[in-house]
Order: structure tokens, then C-alpha cells, then sequence
């Protein structure tokens, strides 16, 4: 009782919600739960959802929110209520008037166009947000390899390809030891082979790492490849939940019935 | 040609206006990094006020600097209740004269390069745990160094040039206050044209060397970190420190 009225104090129905994603959405142990409100400019925002340890991929339109959302997980942008806990530490409660800077979330982000600073090498960059110093240059020297850039590791970033400033980009952001991993559009700036070669791995990277990434993408091919779940939002409301396969599905069989409650 | 109506002058010059600059990078760059921040109510008013110096006649300048460190004026009184000293008709007065009419011209500059920064870069390094002061003296300055640089260079420039105001505000006291411009002027009302040459001269070197050697010194290392790996190698100059362990490719453009 005492939670569906901070609910609908937060202005989110949790029928309409729940009526839509039960199917495939019932986490046993979540690691990131999040449940918020923000007014944009052309639409109010409401998004509940939780995430294990796996990779969500969010779909949707262009100006749907997903960036919005991502912001507001990683303390960029600030919702207006509700709640955002990671691992049991609330990091946005509007009830509870909490809201981390984004040093403090300890989430990580791949931005769009990377945003690698050009004034240092990779190396640097990769090491910007690493803490402590003890085993801090193994570490380093461990990550860059598996992303295959420590031959680069004294280039500036205005010196290498687009993948490549992908993988630092990527590199910089895990060194930080985050407990989410948030990417928006890791790939879109790839050309195809690229794209291809960094979504096999950023998979394995997901699983070698252990914590949830949050990705957003345009590309359902690229959200069925990567998603153990597949989230897709319209006008600022998740719209629908599914499992790769159905996106695949009513992507091959535009109109066809859908075997899972992806909505029409 | 060193006599002591030469080197004088101008040795009170470059010495005002480096401390002129000093002052101004100080107060300049946190006020253009406030500005280049978020809105707030009358900060276009307040942008306006920053400005004014530039485009008010040097007179008006002098008249409100006599007007605010003179024997009545407030800061003057404050100044001579604190420390009992004034800066009207003596060498500091030249460096408040040419401090305040070359802020606008860094504080410009620095405001400009500020605002220019990919927001998500200081964003990035924000989720990467790094604190407001640490974003600021890791990137933001940094990536504004060059529009720093700049803004240092017509600055020192300005200050080095400044004549009205510090005329009304210092005086005109040969070997006290008599900055170079001052004193070019004065040669010339006396008829000493050798002296106004040799001044004249030295200042036009003066001014040239500082501004050519920034002009290269910040393209240079602009290129450092471009994006452009041709325009990287075209600027890649043998026996260059800086740049002869970076990779050159096709040997294009490797002569000046």
C-alpha cells in the first residue's frame, strides 16, 4: 500500500507497466532498479525497469528519451521523482531528496561521439578515472590489450581510427570500475566491418566483466545480436519488452502476430 | 641607443604590462569560466559591464579609475585605510589603467574557448569520478590553453600600448610613471625625434615578436593532437622536439 502510493505520488501507474512486461521481465535479484519521471519539453518521461546482470538493449525512435535516460541514470540530467538505486545504493530518490553527482554513481558512459579528451595520449585517457595506484599500470596495460590498443597506447586520439577511439573510449570508461556500464550509440559512428568486429566483442566484455550495460541503439539487427533483453521506448514510455528473437521476428514479418507481448 | 630616456621607459613598460597581465589572466579566467557557465538573470548586463572597457573612450576609463582610487573615492579610501598607499599619480596606477582596459580582451577570449568545449568531454570526465576542480585543471583549461594563450597575447599587447587612461590615472612623471607610449608622445612635443624613433622602433619589434611567436607556438601545438593525420604530418618539422618521435607517413609535406 505504503508503495503504491509513493507510486502514484511519482505520477507512474504500475499496472500499465507491469500488464506489458511480465512476461519477460520478472528479475529474480536485480542489480539496477530504476523508477522516474521527467517532464521534456514534448513529452512527460516515465520508464520503470530493472536490470541484471546482462545486457539491456533500448530501442526506439530518435527523440524518444533514450539519451534522456541514460543522463538520468549516470546524474548527467535529473528526473523530477521517483527513484534509481544501483546494488542497494540509491543514487536518485526524489521521496528521500538524494540525488549523486555523477563522481559519486560510480556508472559508466560511452558517449556517442566517445568524447575522448584530445589532449592526451589513449593511455592517459584509459587511465583518467582509475583509483588508487597500486597495480594501477598492470591493470591498465591488462585492459588495453584486450581491447587491442596498447600499441597505441602514446597516440592521441586525433591520430587513430574510429574503432579504435571506440575501444578507449571503452577502456577509459571500465578502468573506472563501474557497477553500469551505459553506452549510447557505441557503434553507430563504425563503418560495417568495424561495427560487426566491436558488437561480438563487446558481448564477451559484457560477460567477462559481470556488470549490466545499458545500450541504446537505432539498429534492431545490431539490438537482437547484443540484447539478452530488449526494451523499446516511444515518446518517452516503454512501450514494450522482448527477447531478441521477437525483435528479429517482427522485424523479418512486419504486421505478422508476434509470439511475445511486443506490442504493435 | 640605450640611454636612460630609452631603456627607462621602456623597461617600466614591459613591467606594468606584465603585471597588468598578471592580474588579468587572475581575475579573467574565473570570470569568463562563471560566464561561460549557465544563465543567470542580467548576465547579459553583466557581459555588457565586462566589455565596456574595450569600447569606452580611454579618457572615460581614466576619469572613473580617478574617480574610484582617488583621496575621496571609495577604493582609494579603502587602499589608504588598509595599507596606507594610493595608486593615483605613481606606477601603480599605470598597472590598474592598463589592467582594466586589457581585461575585456582576455576575458573575451578565454570565454570564447570556454564555451567551445564538447560539453560531453567534461561530462565524460565527470562519470569518471573526477571533481569540478578536477575537470577544470585536467580539461577545460587545457583544451582553452590556445584561446588562454591568445587572450594573454592582446592583453599584454594592449597593456603594453596603453596611453589615455594611464596618463590621467599615473601622470606623465619622467622616470616614475613615464611608460613608453607616454614617453613617444613626449619626445615628440620636444622635438627629440631620435629618441621617438628608437622607441617607436623597439616597440613595433617588441609587439611583433610576441604575436609571431605565439601565432606558431600555439599552431604548433594545436597540431600536436589534430585530428588530421596529413595535416598532423604536413606540420611535423624535422629537429622539432615535439614532434620528430611521431610517426610520418608518405614523407608528404615533411619540409617546411
Amino acid at each position: 500500500m505504503l508503495k503504491s502510493t509513493k507510486e502514484k505520488r511519482a505520477g507512474i501507474d504500475p499496472m500499465n507497466i507491469f500488464a506489458r512486461n511480465k512476461n519477460v521481465s520478472a528479475p529474480v535479484k536485480s542489480l539496477l532498479s530504476v523508477n522516474i519521471f521527467k517532464k521534456l519539453p514534448a513529452f512527460p518521461m516515465q520508464i520503470e525497469l530493472s536490470v541484471q546482470n546482462e545486457v539491456l538493449v533500448v530501442v526506439g525512435p530518435s527523440g524518444a528519451g533514450k539519451t534522456t535516460l541514460l543522463q538520468c541514470l549516470s546524474g548527467l540530467q535529473k528526473p523530477h521523482q521517483g527513484e534509481i538505486v544501483l546494488n542497494g545504493r540509491v543514487l536518485f530518490s526524489s521521496t528521500a531528496r538524494v540525488n549523486l553527482p555523477p563522481r559519486h554513481r560510480n556508472v559508466g558512459y560511452v558517449f556517442q561521439d566517445y568524447a575522448l579528451f584530445p589532449h592526451m595520449t589513449v593511455e592517459q585517457n584509459a587511465a583518467y578515472g582509475m583509483k588508487g595506484n597500486r597495480r594501477k599500470s598492470l591493470k591498465l596495460q591488462e585492459v588495453l590489450e584486450m581491447l587491442q590498443i596498447a600499441h597505441l597506447a602514446h597516440r592521441y586520439p586525433g591520430q587513430i581510427s574510429g574503432g579504435e577511439r571506440q575501444r578507449t573510449a571503452l577502456a577509459r570508461a571500465l578502468l573506472a570500475d563501474p557497477e553500469l556500464l551505459l553506452l549510447d550509440e557505441p557503434l553507430s559512428a563504425l563503418d560495417y566491418e568495424t561495427r560487426y568486429k566491436i558488437r561480438k566483442e563487446l558481448k564477451s566484455l559484457q560477460r567477462h566483466w559481470g556488470i549490466p550495460f545499458i545500450l541504446v541503439t537505432h539498429d534492431l539487427e545490431e539490438a537482437a545480436f547484443l540484447g539478452d533483453r530488449v526494451m523499446r521506448m516511444e515518446k518517452g514510455r516503454v512501450v514494450g519488452w522482448g527477447i531478441p528473437d521477437d525483435i528479429m521476428y517482427r522485424h523479418a514479418n512486419p504486421g505478422g502476430r508476434c509470439p511475445s507481448p511486443y506490442p504493435q | 641607443m640605450f640611454a636612460p630616456e630609452v631603456a627607462v621607459p621602456l623597461l617600466l613598460s614591459l613591467r606594468v604590462a606584465g603585471l597588468a597581465v598578471l592580474f588579468v589572466f587572475l581575475a579573467g579566467v574565473p570570470v569568463a569560466r562563471l560566464m561561460a557557465g549557465r544563465d543567470f538573470p542580467g548576465k547579459d548586463a553583466v557581459e555588457a559591464l565586462l566589455t565596456l572597457p574595450l569600447v569606452l573612450p580611454p579618457t572615460v576609463v581614466g576619469f572613473g579609475l580617478l574617480f574610484l582610487f582617488g583621496k575621496h573615492g571609495p577604493l582609494g579610501r579603502l587602499l589608504e585605510n588598509l595599507w596606507g598607499v594610493s595608486v593615483i599619480f605613481n606606477w601603480w596606477g599605470a598597472v590598474v589603467a592598463s589592467t582594466v582596459v586589457a581585461f575585456p580582451l582576455l576575458y573575451q577570449a578565454v570565454r570564447a574557448s570556454f564555451q567551445a568545449i564538447d560539453r560531453n568531454i567534461e561530462n565524460a570526465a565527470r562519470t569518471l569520478g573526477a571533481s569540478e576542480w578536477r575537470v577544470f585543471q585536467t580539461i577545460s583549461l587545457p583544451l582553452a590553453w590556445p584561446g588562454l594563450v591568445a587572450g594573454i597575447v592582446m592583453a599584454f599587447a594592449r597593456a603594453l600600448g596603453e596611453f589615455g587612461a594611464t596618463l590621467m590615472v599615473a601622470g606623465n612623471i619622467p622616470g616614475r610613471t613615464q611608460t613608453a607610449p607616454l614617453a613617444i608622445y613626449a619626445a615628440t612635443e620636444s622635438g627629440d625625434n631620435r629618441t621617438a624613433l628608437v622607441l617607436v622602433v623597439l616597440m613595433t619589434l617588441l609587439s611583433f615578436i610576441v604575436i609571431f611567436w605565439v601565432n606558431r607556438w600555439s599552431k604548433h601545438r594545436l597540431k600536436r593532437w589534430t585530428l588530421d593525420d596529413e595535416m598532423f604530418n604536413s606540420t611535423a618539422r624535422p629537429g622539432c622536439l615535439t614532434c620528430s618521435n611521431q610517426p610520418r607517413k608518405r614523407g608528404q609535406g615533411s619540409t617546411p
